[in-house]
């Protein structure tokens, strides 16, 4: 092998590697997401994630060195008076605490606007069963159910000697994804039928317990240019078929959504007479 | 009555009786440690193999191997395996061996209660165990137990709530025994700022067991009686409320979790100091952080469930106090960095797995103090990250400890040493595989995979697949463990009774090996200062 064929394929390894898609599986980190909230949740979450980088460069190389410098196969003499220095153990409790209220202070303002559940716009009841999400549009009555899809479904099984690799999106995707609007300030009310469940999906940064007998509110507003799917699971151990019932959410700009509820709506009409008198 | 005093004085101070007999009768504190520390051994590997299965199955996306209800079972067994069957256990005994040598009691308070309370525990396991082989299958809610999901169980339910019941009881007999003996039985001249740190830490844990195992039996009970009897305590349908068993659990559940971290900073705060040559720096400090931290441990509980629907200031108030938990923890970390500082420190078995402790622990830390801070914990809560977290804070933290622990003091309940090379050799691939196993499982749950799932998108694949290398790695480490005891306890060069050059402490006044009964006449003043060195020299000085 000369050194130009050895060069292209180095490179062409390098690209292959340094691609997205193949970056993609080896995800090291959190998704910021689609909405303002779970952007400022990533920002609060990356601030956390450098204190304890810059803590554990100090802790760590206070470890560190005196592994290196006071070891005994170096001649290292104890100093046997060193028990005790009151004006150290002052200092490294105070400044802890002081790094805690830089902590404590934007968290609390985070969690206070997270809170935040006036002004929405329109309303969807979600809940949780052993193994589907059922979705209803209230303003509207819209009712869905969505469950885990087909091709995720077969290929699951146990020795169904399908390659995950081969089913698209395996195990998140769902036959009927929940649709949303972008820009609009949408309220989620979510309870469970049978056992505790949990909503959640990454890209809104919202996880709520589904629970019987409850009715947990969240909601999100999700910005205008991030229409597309995103893709979550159930996050509260339900039985057998937990890791099954997962979530996709279907963002549309508000037009389109707008009329996707307008067909719904009279495809599911006809279905209901009750509701038609 | 003369002749049967007569009777009993005659045995226990001439023989013992032999073979099976000996070990289910025995009252010796030194017998009934090593039950324990076997108990914990044995369980170490069921719950081990337990994880080697869930490993296996989440090796490559695809179910290959388990059914999802079996691998729920899994989940859910290995960790009462672990905490209830390997951890604890080993504390226990840790606490049964040590604590009379090291307070210069001739044996625990009360010796009879001693063996009921070791003896409930093989029961306890088999009836769990036994889950396996009844209609249903063994439990598989989680080792949380959250109703309704665990009421869905088979007839594994009942058999798991009165495992747990004998499990509580005989941790709450262990706790009453330790308080008992080291408030009644110090040798004169122990006080109370003298004792070793392991023996402190062990008394604010004992504290803590006799305050929170009754908790989990009563919200068990209340399980049971949900399910069996009509009551509605948990059911909304009948009034009641799925997320009280949440609060009443987590409520014994993080003083738990303290319980099973609390003697490990007692065994680090016993090995460090001697491996560095150093008195330990900032003892009173050290008995006081302890202290806090298990206070604070009683008003913590919620920030398990920031996820459940809380009030704002339920997760307001949950959120600040948990973040409290750092400022005690950073004080015990800096100590122990303190007393390395300026020390002269060898790397010997027991010192290698305690700075593994310290380094792995503080990672530990790091990402506990990122869970709580709510509005981010709504993206860890459930997720891989949790399970990173905690993985990191029980096996670095409670497996390394006891491992250190046993490391240290195997030399002077056997009279020899063990093989430096081995321990080095399983210290060195104990921790590489470990930080395999676990730290890809933060990018995991960063990435949005839950935890208890048996299958997941191929996106998780590839740290998945590295995480079970590590952990085929680290399961087939620990199989060195027993055979460097077993050999041990065979033979090897003679150990010194100061086995360690900078050990102090009672327990390395006496003959290595330890005889059968030791500390029959309390310590002299003049043992009790040679042997307590570390605590004294400043009281010399001034």
């Amino acid at each position: 092998m000369n050194m130009k064929k050895l060069g292209t394929a180095i490179a062409a390894a390098v690209v292959t590697l340094a691609s997205p898609a193949a970056l993609a599986a080896w995800t090291l980190d959190m998704t910021p997401g689609i909405t303002d909230i779970s952007q400022r949740i990533f920002g609060l979450h990356r601030l956390m994630y450098w204190w304890c980088v810059a803590l554990g460069f100090f802790v760590f190389g206070w470890m560190i060195y005196s592994l290196v410098a006071f070891r005994k196969s170096r001649g290292a003499q104890a100093d046997a008076k060193l028990t005790h220095n009151t004006k150290a153990e002052i200092i490294w409790t105070i400044i802890p605490i002081l790094i805690l209220i830089g902590m404590a202070v934007p968290a609390t303002r985070m969690l206070i606007q997270t809170e935040d559940a006036t002004n929405t716009e329109m309303t969807i009841r979600i809940t949780g069963y052993q193994w589907k999400w059922g979705y209803e549009y209230v303003d509207s009555g819209v009712e869905m159910f969505s469950t885990l899809d087909r091709a995720s479904n077969a290929a699951r099984q146990l020795g169904s000697n399908i390659d995950p690799a081969t089913v698209p999106n395996y195990l998140l995707n769902v036959d009927h994804p929940l649709v949303v609007p972008a820009g609009v300030k949408v309220r989620l009310l979510i309870t469970a039928q049978d056992v505790i469940h949990a909503w959640w999906v990454p890209a809104l940064a919202i996880k709520k317990d589904a629970i019987p007998g409850y009715i947990n509110e969240a909601w999100f507003k999700i910005q205008t240019d991030k229409t597309g799917l995103y893709r979550g699971q159930c996050a509260e151990l339900c039985g057998r078929d937990h890791g099954f019932m997962p979530i996709v959410i279907d963002v549309r700009s508000k037009a389109d959504f707008e009329s996707w509820l307008k067909t719904q709506k009279a495809l599911q009409r006809p279905a209901d007479p009750a509701q038609a008198g | 009555m003369a002749i049967t005093a007569h009777a009993d004085a005659h045995e226990h101070h001439e023989h013992k009786p032999s073979g099976l007999w000996r070990w289910l009768s025995t009252t010796n504190h030194k017998d009934i440690g090593t039950l324990y520390l076997i108990f914990a051994c044995v369980m170490f590997f069921v719950g081990g193999a337990m994880a080697m299965v869930i490993r296996l199955e989440l090796f490559k996306p695809g179910l290959q191997f388990v059914d999802p209800a079996f691998f729920n079972s899994m989940t859910t067994v290995h960790a009462l395996a672990m905490i209830f069957g390997a951890v604890m256990p080993a504390w226990v005994g840790l606490a049964n061996w040590m604590i009379p040598l090291q307070v210069g009691a001739p044996d625990m308070a009360l010796p009879r209660m001693n063996n009921f309370s070791f003896w409930l525990l093989p029961f306890a396991f088999t009836l769990l165990l036994l889950g396996f082989f009844v209609p249903g299958g063994a439990p598989a809610g989680g080792w949380t137990l959250y109703p309704p999901l665990v009421l869905q169980g088979g007839d594994s339910l009942p058999m798991a709530i009165f495992a747990i019941h004998l499990m509580g009881a005989s941790s709450i007999m262990g706790a009453i025994n330790v308080i008992v003996t080291i408030m009644n039985m110090r040798a004169p001249g122990m006080t109370l700022l003298r004792m070793p740190l392991f023996v402190w830490t062990w008394l604010i844990t004992a504290y803590l067991l006799i305050a929170v195992m009754p908790v989990l039996a009563g919200a068990v009970t209340m399980l049971l009686t949900d399910h069996f009897f009509g009551t509605s305590f948990f059911s909304a349908s009948g009034g009641g409320d799925p997320v009280m068993f949440q609060h009443v659990f987590w409520f014994f559940g993080h003083p738990e979790v303290y319980i099973l971290i609390l003697p490990a900073f007692g065994i680090v705060s016993e090995v460090i100091p001697t491996f560095s040559r150093k008195p330990l720096f900032g003892y009173d400090a050290m008995v006081y952080a302890t202290a806090s931290i298990a206070f604070l441990s009683f008003i913590v509980w919620a920030h398990h469930m920031f996820t459940v629907g809380m009030p704002l200031s339920g997760k307001m108030f949950f959120m600040l106090t948990t973040m409290l938990i750092a400022i005690p923890t950073g004080v015990k970390v800096f100590n122990w960095c303190a007393t390395m500082w300026r020390g002269s420190l060898s790397f010997e078995p027991p010192m290698l797995f305690a700075l593994a402790f310290l380094f792995l622990f503080t990672i530990g830390g790091f990402s506990g103090l990122m869970l709580a801070i709510v509005p981010a914990d709504f993206q860890y809560q459930d997720t891989y990250f949790v399970v990173a977290h905690f993985h990191y804070v029980l096996v670095p933290g409670s497996i390394f400890t006891i491992m250190a622990g046993v490391y240290y003091w195997l030399p002077k309940w056997t009279g020899h040493m063990y093989s430096m090379a081995l321990g080095k050799l399983h210290f060195w691939l104990s921790a590489i595989f470990v930080n395999v196993l676990f730290f890809p499982q933060h990018f995991l749950g960063l990435a949005g995979m839950p935890r208890r799932i048996p299958d997941y998108a191929t996106q998780f694949a590839d740290w998945n697949m590295v995480s079970s290398i590590g952990g085929f790695g680290f399961g087939l480490s620990q199989l060195l463990f027993p055979i460097i005891i077993y050999k041990c306890i065979k033979g090897g060069p003679k150990a010194a009774d100061r086995v360690w050059e900078g050990a102090h402490g009672l327990e390395w006044e006496l003959p290595s090996p330890t005889p059968y009964h030791t500390w029959e006449t309390a310590p002299s003043m003049d043992v009790l200062h040679r042997g307590a060195e570390h605590w004294t020299e400043d009281e010399d000085g001034h």
